[in-house]
Formats: structure tokens, C-alpha cells, sequence
């Protein structure tokens, strides 16, 4: 195999049904949990009328555990079909076992220098490019599995103490930042982490799909990934 | 033998009756089964009564004076009768030598039984002498009057988490006391104060069952600090339907609506004001249209300003709180972007031409 992947062979199956399923389920999932998160953090101007008449912040809140919840199982089963599915769907949970690899990072450097207008042409790759897998590691998992962690961590001081989600998250979480409000704070970092990954993210996947000479958007969609005409 | 607590309110004049019943609404107050009743007046009628030494520290006396205003129990009731309180220096009748005689005597004749109480904390550094106890730092009285208590109860949230004087920068490397005391078992009552009633009901719970209520992992009481005060609060339907006061002045701060968006700290602050309230249940902060600034939280001082909802990041050499910092970088990010893009585009397009060009020739 050359180094830049001209002579990958095309079109090539790539992204398995539950890793498309899980990509947009969870990227709606995740609109849900930033637009809610973002409002319950700094409410909406306030209704008019008795309390008895609204639950507006009640529903805001619903919708961003049910969003949380689905999220959760999606990034579970995403884990689990890392380990079952092909090897495109190892790719984000392997980074930090190929920062090992020299050739891994000689892959990095060469796409690196693609994106700081050095190099002209990008490598082609049949699943992400190691700067792609970077991010997706670095960003995405680690980002999303902090806001797990953390959001049940506030969760499960709702639901109280002897809840399975204040013995599993609540009772270390919040100890381990000092206080519920530092918790809160950090929560809130993380959903900005996650928007500037989603900014990075949708800018590279449209560039590379008018750039490269290969689908990126469409494989998202039907799996395949091809040579464009 | 040191009086029972029975025998004392007898002498008092109290009848059985009245006994009973104060046992059934101890039993209440602590949220505890009914049928505990019979125990707790069979513990008051037949355990002499436990000596507790109550010292303090670097501190305001906010703790005391808290406690003396208990309603149920009388704080009168707590100290003459319930709880043999066997040195305090600001309640107590005698004073200097004779005061602290008193201690030593405690400790020397109930040595692993009686419960130290320490209001205030320890600062550490210059050997410990930014506070000072009969002529020694007060670190050292602190361990020596621990070595041989039962239990220690830390009174306030100076005892428990360091409070003002251990706020940034902290001169005096004030500490919290389970920093100094290591081998007790340390039940932490966090406030500033706390709730005079949270006081006198863990005294008594010690009391009467001559074990530890059972503690979170921070150390307090699972009974007083295990919920929120968001989660008992009275305008908590205001908040569920989403009606807040914006301003101090406003319609809405006469409506009483909830007070989140001027910071009010209850979603993240464990304390029993939202339910056994101030002053024989007669108010709390949010109640009094005042937000809750958090005081019975570790590091209160330190999370910026009292009307804050985040901690404040310091950043760039100004202080921003999580949202303004995300957004910021959000834009920077998108701006970043936009940027790599046009180059992008730019680079695109003198290639083609070039081609075209080379194409002509």
C-alpha cells in the first residue's frame, strides 16, 4: 500500500448500519442535549401566569435526560460495536494504542502538513485519517464520556441518595470537584468542548468532501465510500 | 454518677407525660421510625449524660450563638439537661482557671468518653500562632483535647471545610480540622452557621443511641445534608414552570418566583434550610426573597461571586464563567474555521487558473 492511498481499492464498504444509526442518533441527541443544557443553564425569559399553568423548565429538563439517556446507550452500544464490527468501527477507541505506532504518526504529520497548505493533496484513507481519529478520540469519546459521567454525577443528586445514579456517579463525582457547583461548571465547559468539536467536525468532513476526490458526507449515509466523478 | 437526663427534668418539675412526649417529637425531628420512641426514653432515663467539651478556634462564634437559639430542643434544654456541657468559654459561669480546670477534669475522668465540639479551625502557619489559647496556638489544645474524646463534632463550616479565613490566599494556612485530627471518627455540620436545630438534633441523636448518625462521604450527616435545598424549596414550582425573578426589584421578586437566574446557589448547595428553616421555622434566605449563597458549601469564598450560578474560570487575566469562555472559544474556533476555508478556496482557485493558463499555452 503507497503512502497517500492512491492505490486503495474503491468503492469500499466502510460504515456498518448500527455505526450510521449511532451517528445520527446520537448527533440529534446531542442538538437536544445542547439546546436544553444551554436554557437550563440560563432559562428563557420567565412565563406569565400561575406556576400551575406551566412546566416549561420541567419539560427542558425531561427532554435533556431522555436526550442523555439515549445518548448513553447509543455511546454503549457504539462500544460494544467496536469490539463486534469491522475495523473502521475500532478506529476512535484505538488512538491511544497507535500513538505507538511510528507509522501512525508519519501518517499524522503528512495530513498535518496537508491542512497547513504544505503538502497539496490529502492521503486517502478507507476510514478516518489520523488526524480525523485524533480528534474523534481526543475530542468526541473522551468529551462525551466527561459529560456522562458528569451529567449523571448532577442527575443522580435529583433522584437522592441510594439511587444507582448518585451511588455510581453523584457519590465520587462530586467529592472528587470539591463541590455541586464546580461539577455544574465543568459541565458546562464540556458542552462547549463538544460544540467546537462539532464546529471542527462539520467543516473538515464538507472540505473533504469537496476536496479530497472521495464521498465522505454520502458514506455517512449509505456506507460506502467511493471515488467521486 | 452524673445525672441522667431523666433525673434532671424531674428535678425540674417536668412530668412523665411531658417527658414521653418531648421523646416522641425527638423521634420526629430525626425522622425516625415510631417505634424508636421507647428507646430514646429509655436512653435518656438510664445513660448519664455525656459531657462535651466545645472549644473554638479561629472563628466568629456564629456557631454558638446559632445554638443557643434552638427551639427544639431549648438550647437551654440541650446544655443544663441534656448534655453535660462541661466547657465553653463564651456560656459558661466560671471563667480562666477555674474554666479550664473544668476541661482537664472532663477529660481526665471521662477519658475516650466525652465529645470535643470545636467551633472555628486551626491556622498553621508561623507554628500556629495566628490564633491563640491561653497562651499556647491553638493547634496544639485542639490535639491534645481530641487525643482522648469519643467523637469530634465540627461545628460550622470552618471546623469542616476552612470557610473565610481559609479563603484565597489563606495567610495563615487556617485548616479545616480533620486536616489536624486524623484518628477520630469527625462529624462535619457545615454552615455559616448551621441551623441551630441541625446542632442540638445531632447532639441528641449522640446522645441517645451512643453512636455516629450515619455520614455521607464528605463526612455529614445524612439526615440534614443529604438533599439540596432545591429540592425542598417552597418556590421550586416557580422554577419548574419556569417563572423567574430577573431583577431585584422586580413584579416578579414580589410574586416570589424562583430565584435561580439572580444565583440563587440552592441547586447546588446540601443543607436543611428549605425544610427546618431559621429561627423556630420562621424563615430562610430564600424565603426572605434572597438567594442562597451556598455557606454550608466546601470552598464557598473561593466559587466567585455570591450571585454566580459557575465558578468563575480565570482566564486570559479576566475572570469569565464557563459559558462566556465556551462561547468565546466557540467563536474562535468557528472564526478559525471560516479562515481555513477561504485559504482553502483561494489555493483552489490559483490552481485552476494555473492549469488553465498552462492549458492555453
Amino acid at each position: 500500500m503507497s503512502i497517500d492511498g492512491r492505490d486503495l481499492k474503491f468503492p469500499k464498504y466502510v460504515w456498518e448500519a448500527p455505526v450510521r444509526i449511532w451517528h445520527w442518533v446520537m448527533a440529534l441527541a446531542m442538538v437536544v442535549l445542547c439546546v436544553t443544557g444551554y436554557f437550563i443553564g440560563s432559562p428563557l425569559p420567565s412565563v406569565p401566569g400561575e406556576a400551575s399553568d406551566s412546566y416549561l423548565m420541567g419539560y427542558m429538563r425531561f427532554a435533556h435526560f431522555a436526550a442523555a439517556y439515549v445518548f448513553t446507550v447509543m455511546l454503549l452500544m457504539r462500544a460494544y460495536w467496536a469490539i463486534v464490527g469491522n475495523k473502521f468501527s475500532r478506529e476512535m477507541f484505538l488512538v491511544p494504542l497507535y500513538v505507538f505506532q511510528p507509522s501512525w504518526w508519519r501518517s499524522f504529520f503528512r495530513v498535518l502538513g496537508h491542512y497547513l497548505f504544505i503538502r497539496r493533496e490529502n492521503d486517502w484513507h478507507y476510514g478516518h485519517n489520523q488526524l480525523a481519529m485524533a480528534a474523534m478520540f481526543g475530542m468526541y469519546l473522551l468529551g462525551s464520556v466527561f459529560m456522562i459521567v458528569t451529567g449523571f454525577a448532577l442527575y443522580g443528586e435529583g433522584t437522592g441518595m441510594g439511587s444507582w445514579q448518585h451511588s455510581l456517579f453523584s457519590s465520587w463525582v462530586i467529592p472528587l470537584f470539591g463541590q455541586s457547583q464546580d461539577v455544574h461548571t465543568y459541565h458546562h465547559l464540556g458542552m462547549w468542548y463538544l460544540v467546537w468539536f462539532t464546529i471542527v467536525h462539520l467543516y473538515f468532513v464538507i472540505r473533504e468532501d469537496i476536496t479530497s476526490g472521495l464521498t465522505v458526507v454520502s458514506s455517512m449515509i449509505g456506507g460506502w465510500r467511493d471515488i467521486k466523478n | 454518677m452524673t445525672e441522667t437526663f431523666y433525673d434532671v427534668l424531674r428535678r425540674q418539675g417536668i412530668s412523665r407525660r411531658s417527658f414521653l412526649k418531648f421523646c416522641s417529637l425527638t423521634t420526629a425531628s430525626l425522622g425516625l421510625s415510631p417505634t424508636v420512641a421507647p428507646q430514646i426514653a429509655h436512653a435518656l432515663e438510664n445513660k448519664p449524660r455525656t459531657p462535651v467539651i466545645w472549644i473554638e478556634g479561629l472563628e466568629c462564634t456564629c456557631c454558638s450563638e446559632s445554638f443557643i437559639r434552638s427551639a427544639h430542643p431549648l438550647a437551654k434544654d440541650a446544655v443544663l439537661s441534656l448534655l453535660s456541657l462541661d466547657y465553653h468559654m463564651t456560656l459558661s459561669a466560671a471563667a480562666g482557671e477555674q474554666l479550664r480546670a473544668n476541661a482537664h477534669d472532663t477529660i481526665e475522668k471521662y477519658k475516650g468518653k466525652y465529645i470535643l465540639a470545636v467551633e472555628g479551625n486551626p491556622p498553621l502557619n508561623e507554628d500556629g500562632m495566628y490564633c491563640i489559647y491561653y497562651g499556647k496556638p491553638f493547634v496544639e489544645t485542639l490535639k491534645k483535647y481530641a487525643k482522648d474524646a469519643k467523637a469530634v463534632i465540627a461545628w460550622g463550616s470552618c471546623a469542616s471545610w476552612g470557610c473565610v479565613q481559609a479563603a484565597k490566599p489563606n495567610p495563615t494556612n487556617a485548616v479545616p480540622i480533620d486536616k489536624v485530627i486524623t484518628d477520630k471518627p469527625i462529624i462535619k455540620v457545615p454552615g455559616c452557621p448551621p441551623i441551630a436545630e441541625v446542632m442540638t438534633a445531632i447532639v441528641t441523636y449522640v446522645l441517645t443511641f451512643d453512636r455516629l448518625p450515619e455520614l455521607d462521604r464528605q463526612g455529614r450527616p445524612k439526615m440534614f445534608y443529604s438533599q439540596r435545598i432545591h429540592d425542598k424549596c417552597y418556590r421550586r414550582p416557580h422554577f419548574d414552570a419556569g417563572q423567574f425573578v430577573e431583577k431585584w426589584d422586580d413584579e416578579a421578586a414580589r410574586a416570589g418566583y424562583c430565584l435561580y437566574k439572580i444565583g440563587c446557589k440552592g441547586p447546588t448547595t446540601y443543607n436543611a434550610c428549605s425544610t427546618t428553616r431559621w429561627n423556630e421555622g420562621v424563615s430562610f434566605p430564600i424565603q426572605s426573597g434572597h438567594g442562597c449563597i451556598g455557606c454550608s458549601e466546601d470552598g464557598f469564598w473561593d466559587k466567585g461571586s455570591f450571585y454566580d450560578r459557575l465558578t468563575n474560570i480565570p482566564a486570559f487575566g479576566i475572570e469569565a464563567n464557563a459559558d462566556k469562555v465556551g462561547a468565546v472559544a466557540a467563536g474562535v474556533v468557528g472564526a478559525a474555521v471560516v479562515a481555513h476555508a477561504a485559504v482553502t478556496a483561494i489555493k483552489k482557485a490559483s490552481e485552476k487558473s494555473g492549469s488553465t493558463k498552462a492549458e492555453g499555452k
